[in-house]
Formats: structure tokens, C-alpha cells, sequence
């Protein structure tokens, strides 16, 4: 057994454990600087380690081909560590004042992180639901984090219920597609000719429909904006960028790998529900007054998005998709980042809570602005680049009425996004609350918003990895 | 020219001078005007240069600078100018120092607003001088969150509140460039095939003809870059913005609003719609030219009955869009030169105009038609502003605004010889609504209750000299305009024949 193909992952896994233990060992007042400092070098040395195994020949796999590590998982488990990794550096002063239990949060986040790089590499069904209830239970947990507010034990009870269901329908999908076939490998599956029997096509059915649920695509989406609201703001972050890239990672392995044939039946229904995402998670936001639930239906839009991607199945639009992840990785990461200090110090999350903070703190109105202009497609944010090669892709596959609804669409979300912008460059902070911003989180504002703005300027070094990480997958 | 990047300087001062400014004190408003000042006066003076150094005999994309930028996409940060792009590149950064000088009093986060004054010119500049398409999108879409946050910050609130003129003026921009942007990827998917793709405006026309866009989809295309360029450059029925946005905005963002922004819509047609897309323009031409002449005249009685100066001149501009919008749709090169030099011309008027009304609100704190009254006694250099811009929009010989408006109607009498006859008596409208404006703020008995306010001096008259300068300048050697605009739209004589004899789906309705 190739182990070496699975070093990442072990080594999140030990990454993990070692937290716990360090927070069980150490005095509890002290924890909490050493186990976020630990964890975050760790997750450094972890990302570093990403790009000395990237690879031009064959991809190695692991154990009887249940597990394969292309440029594809690569590109996004580190992907998931950038998340991660800012996630836990801006959550530092909230998990600090917020959460009873600090050591815990951290290895909870890993293990949601192992999940997700589960996820990535999985190559047949099994596996991709072990990772998926891996990352997803971790979650339930981690959405509860905050024990003292009802909306965070509400939010986390909700995203059981929605979660376990979901998780059912897909597991019966799977079993059902197992039944017709007789394997759960995604590369016999789609060599199989009994894929095109009706109790398969249910399966299939079924399965996407669990994807949609973890996606939170429309009409799947219902209790994206309670969960998202509830839980705590960086676990929130992590659920938009994480939760949503690992989903989208496999849901493109099952679909382009066990299901290619079957792509005059799931084309359509993708290229639909992602313009009824489009449309919908923008709309639905305008009339938005909280942040987070503003934020739940823009992510929702992101998703139609990136599955603008997906429906062009072919190479540039795997890029695309690859590349939309990752710019939305670090707008996110700025916009939460602003909304977990303001959360932590002010108690709310809506536009009341944000106006004024031009005055009290210039440079989280600036990140925030700009982060979510890049969610908005403006230039010169990464955004615009990002659409432009969704929207390129898909065009070419004969899609212009896509590219027609995604770029009138992310125009009418600049209008709910320069409301968050209004309040706060024009509001007035009646409380004049003093905003105090840790060293830690100027470092994961200016490192995002560094990272957008680059992104948007020169775009080739992000595209050339994407590329590197697409052709594996499309050989 | 040797080596030196000229363009780039031009397009880069401004940004240069913004950065700068990022790290200068708030308090230090003096240095902060003189930076972003003298940041415009370098472009300015180098723009000038160009101007007079672009050889017109030679004709073409001189002064031409190429980075290869994402290779990928086939984007390439080349800038150049042509007898077309050169007057409004000159426009933009004379605009753009009237406009720095215009807010010269500002007393509200001076710093904050020369920041976003500067990124908005640089990115006005941009779109002019790119070659690029993506470079050309990009720098029209940096403008828009920049002239958003300076409407709802320093704006005013009359009619309408600032909140509500800056939110409209910024949806209606973002909608327009999301049709645009969909007709861009479409001809850029549809222009070469993969791995040859560019975004390159001159290989997107050679790919025209060559004859890789068919009759269908140009028809298509053009109709999506009408409906963006068309609500940038207010065309009926997307003018509604203009007005209420202008009326809301600071001085200078009306300045360069309405003097140059506005005149990218009809700069694209021209770059994009008329070269790339021929036979679309020829398709939809006697749809535009019925709108031109609904813009002239409907906009020009409205104009008539407007109690707010801003909203005479914002209804003002969307009547003189119209004569462009006509030249355009005669598709001659007499008429497109006309349409061209009438860009120049409304430009330089309305952000004279902008810039007095702008003045005269700044001290008395009123624009009502109805309450102005005899300001030429108290501020007369104002009013020789306010009389210059005026003449010149009803089209006095001698001032810049005759000679473009005659060459439209002598190329487009031709070919819509009632739509002319029809516009040229819009003219009788102008000449009603801005001698009406004019007589009644500026002459008649002295009024004492604007004694307290002085004349406009010092750096305050540095709008009315630079802009009137121009005003008279071009409008008594109309050559100087008229000889370089002509040597970028002669060129396409070829391509008007061309498409003149081609038969088009409807025969061009």
C-alpha cells in the first residue's frame, strides 16, 4: 500500500489528535494561544507540502483504487487548508470570548477538514460518504459550538435533521445504483451497461439530490439561512467556502467520472437549477437585513455560479470552477473575517451593527467592500476574472442564455452588496463602540484582500495551477 | 517617440498620485489638492503633446504600447490612440483637471473624495486608450463603485435623495455592462477558434472581415452592445438615470459624468459596434436613428419645464446625445465624424456648465431656475461661463458647438432626411430652454440677496479658463477638431461602402 499517497491526510489526522491532547495536557488558561498557534503551523507546513505533490505523470492511488490523488484533490485539499487555516486565524478573539470549548473548536475544524480532503481524493461511493459524514458531523457539532445562545443549539439541531435526511437519501441513491451495477467504484460504474436502468436512474436521482442538499442548491436550500445565521460566525465561513468546495469536488468526480454517460440526462437539470440558483440566492438577499442570512443566500447564488462550471464539462470549465473556488475562498474569508470582529464586539450581525464602521475601524470596511465587490464580479477584484472564465467556458458550450442570467445577476447583487457598503460608510455608530482588532485578524484581512486584489490583476499563476489541476482529471 | 511609455504615464498618473495620496495625513488638504492637481496636469500636458504630435497624414493607432498580460485568455495590456480615441483622451483629462480644480473647496474628506475622483479619470482614461477589449471592459467597470460611494458621500439631496440617485446611476451602468459583457464573450468565443483567441479590438474586426461573424449573430451581438452602450450614452427609453443622477452627484463626478463617461457608450458603438459588427449596425441603424430623434426632441421639451439648473442641463445632455446617436445611425463618414467631434463638443460645454452650476450652489447653496436671479451683477466671470457653455450648446458659430452639429446634419440629411429635418428643429427647443435658463439666472434687475457672495477668483476660474479655452479654441479653428477626427473615421470608407451594398435580412427595414 502506497501510504505516501495519503500523507496529507494522516497528517491532518495526526495534526488533530495531537490538539486535543495538547489541550488536554496543558493548563486550561493557556490553551488557547498555544493550540490556534500549533494548528495553524501545522496547516502551513501541510499547505507548503501541497505543492511538492503536484505531478505530470500518473496519479498514484491508494488501496485497491478507493482512493486516487490527482493535481484535482491536491488543488483542493489545499484549497481546504487555506480555509481552514484563515478560518482558525480570525476565529482566535470569538472561540476566545465566545466559546466554552476552545480546544475542542480547533480539533473539530480538523477533523472537518480531513473529511473534506476525504472527499477530494474519494474514488468510489464509500468513501465519499465517509468523508462526507466526517466533514458533515463535525459540523453539527461545530454549528452548536456556541452552547449559550439558543440560536446556535437551534441552527445545529435544524442542520441534524436536514443533514441526517439528506444523508438517507443519498445513502439509498447509492445502495440503489449498487443494486443495478454491482460496484461502488466510480470507474466500473460508468464502464457498466446497467447504468441506464430505471432503478439506477432513480439512484442517480437520488444521489444528486443529496448533493443538492449539502450544496444548498435551490429548492434544497431551505435551511441554509437558519444555519448559517445560528451558527458561529468563522464556523459559518467555513460552512460557505469548505463545506460548499468539498461538495462541489466530489459531486464533479461522481458526475465526470461514474456518470458521463448519463450527461444528457443530468446536463440539463444542472444548467437549470444553477440559473434558478443564480436568480434566486440573488433575489432572495436583496430583502436581507442580517449579514449572515444576506451572506446564506449569496453563497447559494455562488454555488449556481460554479455550477455554471460544471455544466460546460470540459476542460476550461473544470478550470473555471476550480478557480471561482478558490478567489471565493478569500472574499469569504474577508467578509467573515469583518463579521466575526464586529459579531464578537457588538453582538449582532446585521446592517445596524456595520453602520459606521468606515469611522470606528476604515480597514474592515475596506475589506469587507472589497470582498464582497469580488463576490459581485467587479473589477479589479479576482471576481470579474473568475466569471469571465465561467462564462467564457460555458459560452462555448452553447449556453449563452447562462452567461445572459449570471452576469444580469451578479449586477443586481452589486445592489444588496453596496447596501452593506452605504451602511457603513454613511451610517453613524450611535453606540460609538470602540472596534479593537487583534494583530491576528489584520493579518487574515490583509492577507485575503491581498490575495483578491492580486488575483484580479494577474490572474495567469492562479490559472496555470487550476490548468494543472484540470488536466489531470480530464485526460 | 523613442521608448517613452506615454500612454501609460497618461493612464498612470492619476493612480500614481492616488496611492500617493493614501499616505498623506487627512489633515493635509492643501497638499492634497496640489497632488491630485498636479498629477492631472501632467496627463494633461502629455495628452496635449500627443494631440499635436499625432501624425495625421499616417493616420492609425499611433503612440501604441504592448504587454503580452493573460496568455490564456488573449488579453494584452496594449494601449494606442487613433484619430477617434485621441480627441476623447484629450477631453477626458482636460475634464478630469477642470473637475480637480472644480472641487478645489471641498470640505468634507478632501482626501478620501481626490481618491476616488483620480481612480474614476484613470479608469475614463483607460477605456479610451485600450486596444484590448478585456483592458477596455475592465477600466469602464473600475469607474462604477468609485462614482457610487462619491454620489451617496458628497452629493446632494433635492429632488431625489442622493442615496437614491447614486444606487440608480449605478444599476443602470452595472445592467448595461452585463448585456455588453455577454456580446463581448460571444464575439470573443465566435471571432477565432480555440487557442488563436484574442481580445484584441484590431483582430476582433480583421476576424470580421474575414467574415467569421454571420449576418445572424452580428444582428445579435450588435443588438446586446446597443442596449449597454446605449444606456450609457442615454439613449431613449434607458435615459431616465442621467438627469436624477447627475442632479444627485458632486460637481465633479456630474463633470465627468456627463463630459466624458457618458461618451464611452458612443466611442463604443463606433470602436466596437461599427467595426466589429458591421452589418449589425447597418440591421439596427433606422432603430437608432428613430430613437435619436425621440432623445432630441422629447428631452429638449422636458428640458423646457425643468426648475432645477442640473436637471435642465442633465435633460439637456440627453437631447445632445441624440444628435450623435443620429450621425451614428447615418453611417457616412461626414455623419460619424460629426458624431465623433459633437462628443467633443457637448464635453467640454456641459462640464463647463456642470462646473458654474457647481459654483454658484457651492456659495448660495440654490439651483432653482426660480430663485436665481441677476447673477451676472454680482458674479460676472461665472456668467461669461454660464453664456459660454449656453451658446455653445445652441450651436453659435464661432463656438465649438456649430461646426460638429452642421456636419451631422449635412451626413445624415442624406440618408434620414426627415429624422434630420426633425432634429435640426430640436434646435428651436435649445435655444427656448437654454435662453430661458440663461435670462433668467444671469440678467434682470440685481438682486441684493446674492451681494454677500463673491466672484468666482484665483484657482476657481482655473474650470472656466481651461474649458473655455477649448470652447473658443475649437469652435474658431474647427480644423484642429475636425482634421484628426477625420483621419480616424476616413479610414472606414471601405468598410461604410461595404456595408452600404450589402444586402442586408430586412434590406435595412
Amino acid at each position: 500500500m502506497n501510504f505516501l499517497a495519503i500523507s496529507t491526510e494522516i497528517g491532518i489526522l495526526v495534526l488533530a489528535l495531537f490538539v486535543m491532547a495538547v489541550d488536554l495536557i496543558l493548563p486550561k488558561q493557556e490553551t488557547r494561544k498555544s493550540v490556534a498557534c500549533i494548528t495553524i503551523c501545522g496547516l502551513i507546513a501541510l499547505l507548503l507540502y501541497g505543492f511538492t505533490q503536484y505531478h505530470f505523470d500518473g496519479s498514484p492511488y491508494f488501496y485497491q483504487n478507493l482512493y486516487f490523488v490527482d493535481n484535482y484533490a491536491i488543488f483542493f485539499k489545499q484549497l481546504f487548508i487555506v480555509a481552514v487555516l484563515f478560518t482558525i486565524l480570525f476565529s482566535q478573539d470569538y472561540a476566545q470570548s465566545l466559546l466554552r470549548y476552545r480546544g475542542e473548536f480547533y480539533s473539530l475544524l480538523l477533523f472537518a477538514l480531513l473529511g473534506m480532503c476525504v472527499l477530494a481524493s474519494a474514488n468510489d461511493f464509500l468513501t465519499a460518504f465517509v468523508g462526507l459524514e466526517l466533514m458533515t458531523i463535525s459540523f453539527y457539532i461545530l454549528v452548536g459550538a456556541r452552547m449559550s445562545s439558543s440560536n446556535s443549539s437551534e441552527a445545529a439541531v435544524k442542520y441534524l435533521v436536514v443533514g441526517s435526511a439528506s444523508t438517507a437519501v443519498m445513502l439509498y441513491g447509492i445502495s440503489l445504483v449498487y443494486g443495478s451495477t454491482g460496484s461502488v467504484l466510480f470507474e466500473e460504474i460508468c464502464r457498466n451497461p446497467h447504468l441506464l436502468f430505471a432503478t439506477s436512474i432513480a439512484g442517480i436521482t437520488m444521489i444528486l439530490i443529496g448533493f443538492f442538499f449539502k450544496l444548498s442548491v435551490i429548492p434544497f436550500h431551505m435551511w441554509a439561512p437558519d444555519v448559517y445565521q445560528g451558527a458561529p460566525t468563522p464556523v459559518t465561513a467555513l460552512l460557505a467556502m469548505g463545506s460548499k468546495a468539498a461538495g462541489l469536488a466530489v459531486l464533479m468526480r461522481v458526475l465526470y467520472t461514474a456518470f458521463p454517460m448519463m450527461g444528457g440526462y443530468w446536463l440539463p437539470i444542472l444548467a437549470v437549477l444553477s440559473a434558478v440558483c443564480m436568480i434566486g440566492g440573488n433575489v432572495m438577499a436583496i430583502k436581507q437585513k442580517d449579514l449572515k442570512r444576506m451572506l446564506a443566500y449569496s453563497s447559494i447564488a455562488q454555488a449556481g455560479y460554479m455550477m455554471v462550471g460544471i455544466v460546460a464539462a470540459d476542460m476550461p470549465g473544470m478550470k473555471a470552477v476550480l478557480f471561482y473556488a478558490m478567489l471565493y475562498v478569500f472574499a469569504n474569508v474577508g467578509a467573515f473575517a469583518v463579521l466575526a470582529v464586529v459579531d464578537q464586539q457588538k453582538g449582532a450581525t446585521d446592517h445596524r451593527a456595520v453602520s459606521g464602521l468606515a469611522k470606528s475601524a476604515p480597514i474592515l470596511a475596506a475589506v469587507m467592500t472589497i470582498s464582497l465587490l469580488s463576490m459581485a464580479g467587479i473589477p479589479p477584484t479576482a471576481g470579474f476574472a473568475g466569471k469571465i472564465y465561467l462564462f467564457t467556458a460555458v459560452v462555448e458550450r452553447g449556453y449563452l442564455w447562462l452567461a445572459f442570467v449570471g452576469f444580469v445577476m451578479s449586477m443586481i447583487s452589486v445592489y444588496y452588496y453596496l447596501l452593506v457598503a452605504k451602511a457603513m460608510y454613511l451610517g453613524e455608530d450611535r453606540e460609538n463602540t470602540k472596534i479593537h482588532i487583534s494583530g491576528a485578524v489584520r493579518a487574515s484581512v490583509l492577507l485575503s484582500v491581498i490575495a483578491t486584489i492580486a488575483i484580479g490583476v494577474c490572474p495567469e499563476q492562479l490559472a496555470n495551477i487550476t490548468n494543472i489541476a484540470a488536466q489531470t482529471f480530464m485526460r | 517617440m523613442g521608448g517613452f511609455p506615454l500612454l501609460s504615464t497618461v493612464l498612470l498618473s492619476p493612480i500614481a498620485a492616488a496611492i500617493l495620496l493614501c499616505f498623506i495625513s487627512k489633515e493635509a488638504k492643501e497638499s492634497v489638492r496640489i497632488i491630485a492637481a498636479g498629477a492631472m496636469t501632467i496627463s494633461l500636458a502629455l495628452t496635449v503633446f500627443a494631440y499635436f504630435t499625432y501624425d495625421i497624414s499616417a493616420g492609425g493607432m499611433q503612440f501604441t504600447e504592448d504587454i503580452p498580460w493573460i496568455k490564456d485568455l488573449g488579453v494584452a495590456y496594449s494601449l494606442g490612440v487613433d484619430g477617434i480615441s485621441l480627441p476623447m483622451l484629450l477631453l477626458t483629462d482636460l475634464i478630469g483637471l477642470a473637475a480637480v480644480f472644480s472641487s478645489w473647496n471641498i470640505e468634507k474628506r478632501p482626501k478620501e473624495f481626490f481618491i476616488l475622483l483620480l481612480i474614476l479619470i484613470a479608469g475614463v482614461t483607460g477605456t479610451f486608450i485600450a486596444r484590448d477589449l478585456f483592458i477596455f471592459l475592465l477600466c469602464y467597470e473600475v469607474v462604477v463603485i468609485p462614482i457610487y460611494i462619491m454620489v451617496i458621500i458628497w452629493g446632494s439631496t433635492k429632488r431625489v435623495t442622493k442615496e437614491y440617485a447614486g444606487m440608480k446611476l449605478t444599476i443602470y451602468l452595472l445592467m448595461g455592462s452585463a448585456f455588453m459583457l455577454v456580446g463581448v464573450v460571444a464575439l470573443y468565443l465566435q471571432a477565432f477558434p480555440a487557442h488563436m483567441r484574442t481580445f484584441d479590438m484590431e483582430a476582433l474586426a480583421m476576424a470580421s472581415q474575414l467574415g467569421n461573424f454571420s449576418e445572424t449573430f452580428q444582428i445579435f451581438a450588435f443588438f446586446l452592445l446597443l442596449l449597454g452602450f446605449g444606456s450609457l450614452l442615454s439613449m431613449f427609453p434607458f435615459h431616465s438615470w442621467s438627469p436624477d443622477g447627475y442632479a444627485g452627484a458632486p460637481t465633479a463626478v456630474s463633470m465627468i459624468h456627463a463630459g466624458v463617461l457618458k461618451k464611452i457608450g458612443g466611442y463604443g458603438l463606433i470602436r466596437l459596434g461599427l467595426l466589429v459588427l458591421p452589418l449589425g449596425a447597418k440591421f439596427w441603424a433606422p432603430l437608432i436613428a428613430g430613437l435619436a430623434m425621440i432623445n432630441v426632441l422629447y428631452a429638449a421639451y422636458i428640458a423646457l419645464v425643468q426648475k432645477d439648473l442640473k436637471y435642465v442641463i442633465g435633460y439637456s445632455s440627453v437631447s445632445h446625445m441624440g444628435y450623435v446617436l443620429l450621425g451614428f445611425a447615418a453611417l457616412n463618414v461626414i455623419s460619424i465624424s460629426g458624431a465623433v467631434a459633437n462628443m467633443v463638443a457637448h464635453g467640454v460645454m456641459s462640464a463647463l456648465f456642470f462646473s458654474m452650476i457647481g459654483y454658484v450652489y457651492e456659495k448660495t447653496h440654490m439651483r432653482s431656475v426660480t430663485e436665481l436671479r441677476g447673477l451676472a451683477h454680482q458674479m460676472p466671470r461665472v456668467a461669461v461661463g454660464f453664456m459660454l457653455a449656453g451658446m455653445a450648446s445652441v450651436g453659435l458659430p464661432g463656438l465649438i458647438g456649430f461646426v460638429p452639429e452642421f456636419t451631422i446634419f449635412v451626413g445624415s440629411f442624406g440618408v434620414y432626411p426627415i429624422f434630420a429635418i426633425l432634429a435640426i428643429s430640436g434646435i428651436i427647443f435649445t435655444a427656448l430652454y437654454t435662453l430661458r435658463v440663461l435670462a433668467k439666472v444671469l440678467f434682470g434687475p440685481k438682486d441684493t440677496r446674492f451681494d454677500a457672495f463673491r466672484d468666482a477668483r484665483g484657482v476657481e476660474m482655473m474650470p472656466l479658463i481651461l474649458l473655455g479655452i477649448v470652447l473658443v479654441g475649437f469652435g474658431l479653428f474647427p480644423q484642429v477638431l475636425m482634421g484628426v477626427v477625420g483621419s480616424g473615421v476616413e479610414p472606414l470608407l471601405p468598410l461604410l461602402n461595404h456595408i452600404a451594398d450589402a444586402p442586408t435580412l430586412l434590406g435595412g427595414i
